[in-house]
């Protein structure tokens, strides 16, 4: 393990998210067995004050986990000297074979908890709880999920060490042992060029036809929302980070995070998560528009979550495609 | 805008009632301030030392050949030099000189470099300011060496050299390299060990092996490998002060869990008054949350700002011999004021979240309170 400040912060956050998700899961399955909203029991009582402390514990989490998404890859970032052939984060992330699943996992929670938070505000509208028992019966999933995190990364910090100077025999060892494959492999950017812009037309053409009222949209619009999303992950990799580096071999997604391209990573992530949950939540509450206490209010809860989703993959969009056309580089020029 | 109103309102009424409630409040502001304050000074204070000692091996030779002989650094042989000159992709291979002298009075060990365009003649030395301040030498004055042999011999200082460099040449003696071999007794076939500049950065791996394979009694040490082992061990120090003041950060946790459950009969009374009014149980949990964050602002700020003038401008007088080394004389340096917001949000991470996961709890208690039941 290397003794580095961020990697305790880190290993101490997923200490303290994975306690208070199991916390709050421990009451998440008393509230799933012994719920009864129409009792007045002590009991019923203590579950029903139980559920503020689990929704408040849920936001923090959800604000924690994006914050140690980017803390993740900014020590990755940082740590890259330490090990030979390591270039940046995508070095670092690829010294041993937690680093990836570490980071997806920070994602796919993130995503999780943004989704049980939208799960939450719908629930907390209507008076008579209606989705308390699935809420609860998804967190214990997330819970799972968050386990597992707090699990892989400890596994991936613990086996991170550095290459220094060993007292026998200084260089030899380090370049003869392995080198780290610091890039990642990438799809051709041209398909994935049509892909990128096919996927995010296909979402706004839905969103706008989900906000125009029309049924079914709504799961059509959740989902493109959702493929968009991997799409756009995929073409960051692909050619949309190589347009801000000026550089056709770097197909690094983190270095865009760094000062040297002007924090322009974070508008792109923050904007791309956010989009992606809010879009995926429409979906996620779709069935739950039958249910008497909620069937007033929902609709218009879902087109705001669409309106922001569909201005969030706009934003994505529109510096993406700014930088594409704007920029002196040309990809396919070579 | 309703919305941002009604966060507003919440703050202003947090601030008043955080005001009502002075003492209690300081004295957490306090003490949060001052476990954000060390936390940050350590994590200010490695980074900029590795800051510094990158800048200073920006210019060095890419790679040291050093011979090694039973496991221990051994003189090497000049004449190494010529088959090295053959590969190629190299600049000329330079022999140094350089070595430790420990003075008897001052106790401390000093490092004697013979550079390759040494000013002044033999008999004549240059020193470091930390030298100068423990043996009160300057310029003009004579100062003796004890030679291999045991006789003395006496050099001159001819210059103090400057402040600014004193993070590296706090303990240097720049000397010529007859007196050198003088004092060490060296005989002039032998040097301490040779550098290799490369100009293509991608050879330096190539061309190690090749070394090695010439010479199997040498180790050759990059200036990467250099670089990397400064950044582990200064990051392990760090770490490791920080391991330990985990326990400080505990009793700071336990406090803010203890302050935070423990209300008293007034504060609830408020709640309680609050609820019957007509606020919600989310709406207080929103309160307490504006109070977390005024009280986790506030000191992360304080913090912060007192272990940059602690570090940058005070030269980190609380813990410097813990973080810089051993070393009998220590230089006097200012660090190259640097943060970034990386070092910011392990620190938030470090203490902000802390103290937030062990306060949602007692918060969350504190707004479930029956009206009745307090206010009766």
């Amino acid at each position: 393990m290397i003794f580095h400040p961020a990697i305790i912060a880190l290993l101490l956050s997923s200490f303290l998210i994975t306690f208070l998700i199991l916390y709050s899961s421990y009451f998440g399955l008393r509230i799933v067995r012994k719920w009864d909203i129409k009792s007045g029991s002590e009991l019923q009582l203590n579950l029903e004050r139980r559920t503020y402390l689990i929704s408040t514990i849920l936001a923090y989490v959800l604000g924690f986990q994006l914050f140690s998404l980017f803390l993740y890859i900014y020590t990755a970032d940082n740590l890259h000297s330490l090990f030979v052939g390591a270039m940046c984060a995508a070095g670092t992330l690829n010294v041993n074979a937690y680093g990836y699943p570490t980071l997806i996992l920070k994602v796919v929670n993130f995503l999780l908890a943004g989704l049980w938070l939208i799960l939450n505000y719908t629930d907390n509208r209507a008076y008579d709880y209606p989705l308390i028992k699935k809420k609860y019966v998804f967190l214990l999933v997330i819970a799972l999920f968050v386990t597992a995190e707090m699990i892989i990364q400890t596994n991936y910090l613990l086996r991170l060490k550095a290459d220094v100077i060993t007292s026998c025999c200084g260089s030899l060892f380090s370049t003869d042992t392995r080198g780290i494959t610091s890039e990642i492999v990438a799809l051709p950017s041209i398909p994935m060029k049509i892909a990128f812009y096919l996927g995010m037309a296909f979402t706004f053409v839905s969103g706008i036809c989900f906000l125009k009222n029309s049924k079914l949209t709504g799961y059509v619009f959740s989902l493109a929302s959702a493929v968009t999303f991997i799409i756009s992950i995929i073409s960051l990799i692909s050619f949309i980070s190589l347009y801000f580096y000026d550089l056709p071999t770097h197909h690094c997604p983190f270095c865009i995070l760094q000062r040297e391209y002007g924090y322009i990573g974070y508008l792109l992530y923050i904007t791309i998560l956010g989009g992606s949950v809010l879009g995926m939540g429409v979906g996620v509450v779709m069935p739950f528009r039958d249910i008497k206490s909620l069937s007033e209010i929902l609709p218009s809860i879902q087109r705001r979550f669409a309106i922001i989703s569909l201005v969030l993959y706009f934003l994505f969009t529109a510096v993406v495609t700014y930088r594409i056309v704007f920029s002196d580089f040309k990809l396919e020029g070579y | 805008m309703s919305y941002i109103d009604k966060h507003r309102n919440l703050i202003d009424f947090t601030l008043s009632s955080l005001l009502r409630r002075k003492g209690k409040n300081i004295a957490l502001i306090l003490v949060y301030t001052l476990v954000v304050f060390i936390l940050s000074s350590v994590m200010f204070f490695t980074h900029a030392i590795k800051k510094e000692a990158s800048i200073i091996l920006k210019d060095a030779p890419e790679m040291v050949v050093q011979r090694v002989v039973a496991g221990r650094h051994d003189l090497i042989p000049i004449r190494y030099i010529e088959k090295i000159k053959g590969i190629r992709g190299i600049g000329l291979p330079n022999a140094r000189l350089w070595g430790y002298y420990f003075d008897p009075i001052a106790g401390a060990n000093y490092t004697l470099i013979v550079p390759d365009d040494f000013q002044y003649g033999q008999g004549d030395i240059a020193i470091g300011k930390g030298i100068s301040r423990s043996r009160l030498a300057y310029e003009g004055d004579i100062m003796p060496f004890m030679a291999y042999d045991g006789a003395l011999i006496n050099l001159r200082i001819r210059n103090v050299l400057s402040p600014e460099s004193e993070l590296v040449s706090s303990d240097l003696i720049l000397i010529s390299e007859n007196d050198f071999r003088r004092i060490f007794g060296i005989s002039k076939e032998y040097a301490t060990d040779l550098t290799v500049k490369v100009r293509n950065q991608r050879e330096i791996n190539t061309i190690v092996r090749k070394i090695t394979e010439i010479y199997p009694d040498t180790r050759v040490i990059t200036k990467n490998e250099i670089l990397r082992t400064y950044d582990a061990v200064f990051n392990w120090r760090g770490g490791i002060v920080i391991v330990i003041m985990s326990g400080a950060v505990m009793a700071f946790i336990v406090f803010a869990w203890d302050k935070a459950s423990g209300l008293s009969a007034e504060e609830k009374k408020e709640i309680g008054i609050l609820k019957a009014i007509g606020w919600e149980t989310s709406d207080v949990i929103l309160m307490k949350f504006w109070e977390g964050a005024v009280v986790s602002v506030t000191s992360f700020i304080a913090g912060i700002i007192l272990a940059y003038f602690h570090v940058f401008f005070a030269s980190s007088s609380l813990f410097e011999p813990v973080l810089k080394g051993w070393s009998v004389l220590y230089p006097e340096f200012k660090l190259t004021p640097f943060i970034d917001p990386y070092q910011v949000s392990t620190l938030f991470f470090l203490t902000v979240v802390p103290y937030t996961v062990a306060t949602i709890i007692p918060s969350w208690r504190a707004a479930t309170i029956d009206p009745d039941s307090v206010m009766r």
